[in-house]
């Protein structure tokens, strides 16, 4: 979120799209019911069902899976068509006056630069028109023919209500209403915040799909903005800090990356990831990356990494290609991987394809899960009749099953949606033989290590020399873990600004990441993270609900990254002069010396508004991205077809018809279906009463939903003779599954490029272990591709038929 | 079960005199259907609090699981799909008891003692004192009782009577995370309840009203309904009243004439044709399921 949970009561309109948060996030839905309450808000819902979350909203309208960026970009073009756009803000702190260099195009459904051998584009026609100073140009007026907001205005022009409807099944009328409802949050003093989660990162356009409203929000002047924001309601209560720690195969922690092949030294790596300015006087935060990473060496390595040997960067292995999840179940599938550790997950269950995962399993020699639970992925290789129909004796797969505990048996923090670290503590001891992830990998480290003293190995420098200094070298403490995290002091940091004052002293747990240092003089596990537990103590454990502004700023409940600032970008909360847009919703103000407020500033705390330092200190351009040159897809969203699409075609461009920058695996388009086979449009999703695939083990969660389903229309069911509660037979392309029938008026059969378009709601909960009716796992029928960005699978948006059982 | 730090105002088949020393708040527990997401937390909270377990059941194409009440699913979230000024609406009902002010179960109750009202208002069973002839049920006008044939006992909804005596909120209300239930005295509630209405009525719910139905003299557990002018769409009756039967079977002039035992045969044959037998109920003529998805 780049707002917070509490922040969304400060709201006048509560987005909810591409994420159902009333069920999925019942417990953070209470500051929507807030909104309502106490400030008037009103709730509108965009969804292919009519869910929990739309039984509560002012305004409910159908959407065709997959084609939220058609829908999106007929709201930008509402926007721009009736000037309702917060045009101050637009041309101070986002891109819109940046000049776009001669040579982009976009034709027939393709930006400029495409490689079609590769499915890739090259970027550099994306770029910014330079000055001789390196700078990009800029035309304030916004009238430049190439500025971004031109640009940006005829690549919207296309997207006309009738277009929209026509291409999302949303009736006219009502996606009017909904853009009214948008464009009402312009003026300065009226906020939208935008609510989503997978039901937009899961498809093979996701990244865009959020960029999309981003833009709409940056049009509005609704990011920094209390009660504003785009906010993403994360999947896990741990899900943010697995990504803010780099739990990504081409991340490391604090949004660092990973060296890949072509950064051969220090140099190289550095160089590439420490940007210019691309305007004068911006603050440009990530100049500050080579502090970042050097700490962060500093807290792995030790004494080990060095000014001579470039910080130990040999040590880090180099990324020939990306590793991300789908890639490794390619491999593994190719027979090309030997081992897989599965911490806290079910990737049976939880990744497309479920055969395709399987026989990947099956190639392995060993696999270990480490889980509380026995997961669907821990008994792959057991046979239970037609909802897991393997040959056991086939199987040659070794498993071991290291029984972990649940968050309630143990201490440490949790990271929120909101970035909120909040320390918990153990509540109970954990059963049998259960232990904590960090003694499971603190004893398979030390027994690793013994192994390479004794052997020696090809390179075992990174292993001998990882740092380990806790107090029982086999189990690492929650609080060791935490205060590696925030940093410490390797020496004294001097104050620059005041001679013979330091910012933290020789040993003394950092105060945040202001004092890093690329010298080795500081040691950092996450650079974002510091500050978090300080020479004053644990900084999470911190429970003040207290809000003084009322604005949702509790800086004294818990702490959150970066800094315990609350809203993101919140300089953008004031305009350029330094006084906040709205009156009554006083966030931060320039008081002649510095910025005061409820939070703690986005911005360079003594920089006068006069200094021309723009609010978006991370980006090299100092403004916001309208135009995102770094996607790999585009620069702005386009609406792209899902990989399984029932119009085998693109309305906007029927040559280029889905997302022409995704990675398919040869094996993989082979096993995509047609609308011809698999008419029906199927959408996977959560329910209210279970988590995942943890409580299908529980007793009162599978009484609450004791058995699988899907939901169809009650048209699809007069056509294909199919009552509520009849067993189904849902098939695709993958697979099929037979689960009942759920007959309802929540989903719409909707009219598409002059078709009747019906959908399949798949919920997601069950499987063939557990305390629920056993079942078949859902995701035998979903599609192995992923976003183009960063490979998330489409599970949103795909094929299938349905008969009766 | 007898709880000695609630008084006891009223209970079934005898008229004890009440004890009044204690001064205590008449308790009321809003149900703003407005606020309510369906997520079924007080579902499970009722369940945490009282030892229950149900059966894990099976899909039957609908939310609403377990189908119905039980004696183990002493609170239940229905869901109702209706179609309103040609608008869908998905509404969802935390069905349980009421408490009623005038409670039909207890006039119905022929065992001493077996049902109760204390000075709070919470109805509550004690059912150790139940004979399990099963005229509370159809004393009920909201069809909440529920007959456990493996003790021939009948269970429903204390309001979390042993919390609330001891100065907590029932289960239920502790676990809403929208604030959707809310508890306290009957009169805050219910000024909590019209601040609600006006907020629906600038929405377009023109019909917004309060649930609290006069034929049982008001209930401690009631609702605000957005269309309150629809209250069967949610599954709860327009106008409920106490049989009639029930109310001459506790009249005064009944116990006047002495005639009770006698005519306690001839209402209790009455209340018993009127069910048919509570032990031999056939599977299609069990309480009606309210319609759902």
């Amino acid at each position: 979120m780049t707002n917070n949970w509490v922040d969304i009561k400060n709201a006048n309109l509560v987005m909810v799209m591409g994420g159902n948060p009333a069920e999925a996030h019942p417990c953070g839905f209470k500051w929507v019911i807030e909104a309502k309450v106490k400030n008037k808000a009103k709730l509108v819902v965009v969804d292919p069902r009519f869910t929990r979350t739309a039984a509560v909203a002012d305004l409910y309208a159908p959407i065709r899976a997959g084609t939220d960026i058609a829908f999106l970009g007929g709201v930008i073009n509402y926007l721009l068509q009736h000037d309702a756009i917060q045009r101050e803000y637009v041309v101070a702190y986002t891109n819109a006056p940046f000049i776009v260099r001669e040579d982009f195009a976009f034709a027939e459904g393709l930006f400029s630069g495409y490689k079609e051998q590769i499915h890739a584009y090259d970027k550099t026609r994306w770029a910014y028109e330079l000055d001789t100073d390196g700078y990009a140009k800029i035309d304030v007026t916004l009238s430049h023919p190439r500025c971004v907001f031109q640009l940006m205005k005829k690549h919207y022009e296309r997207y006309t209500p009738e277009t929209v409807s026509d291409l999302t099944g949303t009736p006219r009328d009502l996606f009017l209403q909904i853009c009214a409802a948008i464009a009402s949050t312009a003026p300065a003093a009226r906020t939208m915040t935008s609510l989503y989660a997978l039901g937009w990162t899961q498809h093979s356009v996701g990244s865009q799909n959020i960029r999309a409203m981003a833009m709409i929000q940056l049009l509005l002047g609704n990011i920094g903005m209390p009660g504003g924001g785009v906010n993403a309601l994360r999947g896990h209560s741990n899900i943010q800090g697995l990504t803010d720690l780099g739990l990504l195969s081409h991340q490391l922690p604090g949004y660092l990356t990973m060296p890949l092949e072509g950064d051969p030294d220090l140099a190289s790596y550095l160089g590439t990831r420490t940007p210019k300015p691309l305007r004068p006087g911006q603050l440009n935060y990530w100049q500050n990356y080579p502090k970042f990473f050097v700490s962060l060496q500093k807290a792995w390595y030790g004494a080990a990494a060095s000014k001579e040997n470039d910080w130990a960067y040999d040590y880090l292995p180099k990324l020939d290609k990306v590793y991300d999840v789908l890639a490794v179940f390619e491999l593994m599938s190719q027979g090309k991987l030997e081992g897989y550790i599965c911490q806290g997950f079910n990737p049976l269950g939880s990744f497309p394809d479920k055969n395709k995962i399987s026989k990947g399993l099956a190639k392995l020699k060993y696999l270990v899960s480490i889980d509380p639970l026995k997961t669907e992925t821990s008994v792959f290789w057991q046979n239970h009749g037609e909802f897991n129909d393997v040959d056991s004796a086939s199987i040659a797969t070794e498993v071991f099953r290291l029984p972990s505990t649940c968050f309630a048996e143990e201490d440490g923090s949790l990271v929120n949606s909101g970035r909120w670290l909040q320390w918990h503590w153990k509540g109970a001891e954990p059963p049998g033989e259960a232990k904590g992830d960090a003694e499971i990998i603190g004893e398979l480290f030390v027994r690793l290590r013994a192994l390479y003293r004794k052997e020696g190995g090809a390179f075992p420098d990174p292993i001998l020399n990882l740092a380990w200094p806790y107090r029982v070298a086999r189990a690492p403490a929650p609080d060791e873990l935490a205060k590696e995290y925030n940093g410490w002091a390797l020496a004294d940091v001097p104050d620059p600004k005041q001679p013979g004052a330091f910012l933290a002293r020789e040993g003394e747990q950092l105060p945040g990441f202001a004092p890093l240092q690329a010298d080795g003089s500081t040691a950092c596990g996450c650079w974002i993270f510091a500050g978090s537990w300080t020479q004053a103590g644990n900084q999470m454990a911190r429970r003040d609900p207290s809000d003084p502004s009322g604005l949702g700023a509790t800086l004294n409940w818990a702490w959150s990254w970066p800094a315990n600032r609350r809203i993101l970008y919140n300089r953008a909360s004031a305009d350029p002069s330094g006084k906040p847009w709205d009156p009554d919703r006083r966030y931060l103000t320039w008081n002649g010396k510095k910025w005061v407020g409820s939070d703690i500033p986005d911005y360079k705390v003594d920089a006068a508004p006069d200094e021309g330092m723009s609010p978006f200190i991370m980006n090299a351009e100092g403004v916001a991205r309208l135009w995102a040159p770094a996607m790999v897809d585009g620069p702005f969203p386009e609406h792209y077809e899902p990989f399984e699409t029932p119009l085998d075609s693109n309305p906007l461009h029927p040559k280029v018809i889905s997302n022409p920058a995704a990675r398919v695996y040869p094996g993989d388009r082979e096993r995509f279906g047609t609308a011809r086979e698999f008419p029906y449009v199927a959408t996977t999703y959560r329910l209210t009463e279970h988590f995942h695939f943890w409580t299908k083990h529980t007793r009162i969660g599978a009484v609450l939903q004791p058995e699988a389903f899907v939901e169809i229309s009650e048209s699809l069911a007069a056509k294909k003779g199919i009552r509520n509660g009849d067993k189904v037979v849902v098939s695709s392309k993958r697979g099929q599954i037979v689960v009942k029938a759920m007959v309802t008026k929540r989903i719409a059969t909707l009219k598409v490029a002059g078709q009747e378009i019906e959908t399949v709601g798949i919920p997601l909960h069950w499987g063939f272990v557990g305390v629920t009716k056993p079942s078949y796992l859902i995701n035998t029928l979903t599609p192995f591709v992923g976003d183009a960005n960063i490979q998330t699978p489409e599970f949103k948006a795909f094929l299938v038929n349905i008969v009766k059982a | 079960m007898a709880n000695q730090s609630l008084d006891v105002v009223r209970q079934s088949a005898g008229m004890a005199t009440p004890p009044s020393a204690r001064k205590t708040m008449v308790v009321g527990k809003l149900i703003d259907v407005s606020r309510c997401i369906g997520c079924k937390a007080c579902q499970a909270a009722c369940m945490e609090w009282n030892d229950l377990r149900d059966q894990v059941g099976s899909n039957r194409g609908a939310y609403t699981n377990p189908p119905d009440l039980d004696d183990q699913s002493w609170c239940l979230m229905r869901f109702n799909e209706v179609e309103i000024g040609g608008r869908l609406q998905w509404l969802i009902l935390k069905d349980g008891c009421l408490h009623c002010s005038n409670p039909g179960c207890l006039d119905a109750c022929p065992a001493p003692g077996a049902i109760v009202q204390y000075s709070n208002g919470i109805v509550d069973f004690h059912e150790e004192n139940c004979i399990g002839c099963g005229y509370c049920i159809t004393g009920c006008p909201f069809n909440i009782p529920r007959l456990r044939r493996a003790d021939s006992r009948v269970y429903k909804c204390t309001l979390c009577s042993d919390r609330v005596a001891v100065g907590l909120e029932p289960a239920c209300i502790k676990t809403c995370p929208t604030q959707a239930l809310c508890f306290g005295s009957k009169e805050d509630m219910l000024e909590l309840a019209h601040h609600r209405l006006g907020d629906l009525r600038e929405r377009g719910f023109a019909q917004a009203a309060i649930y609290d139905p006069p034929g049982v003299d008001g209930t401690h557990v009631f609702f605000v309904l957005p269309h309150g002018d629809r209250p069967e769409a949610y599954g709860l009756p327009k106008d409920p009243r106490v049989s009639p039967v029930v109310q001459v079977w506790r009249s005064p002039v009944a116990r006047g004439f002495g005639v009770v035992t006698m005519f306690s045969v001839l209402v209790a044959g009455i209340l018993h044709y009127m069910r048919h037998g509570p032990l031999e109920v056939p599977e299609d003529k069990k309480p009606e399921e309210k319609k759902e998805p």
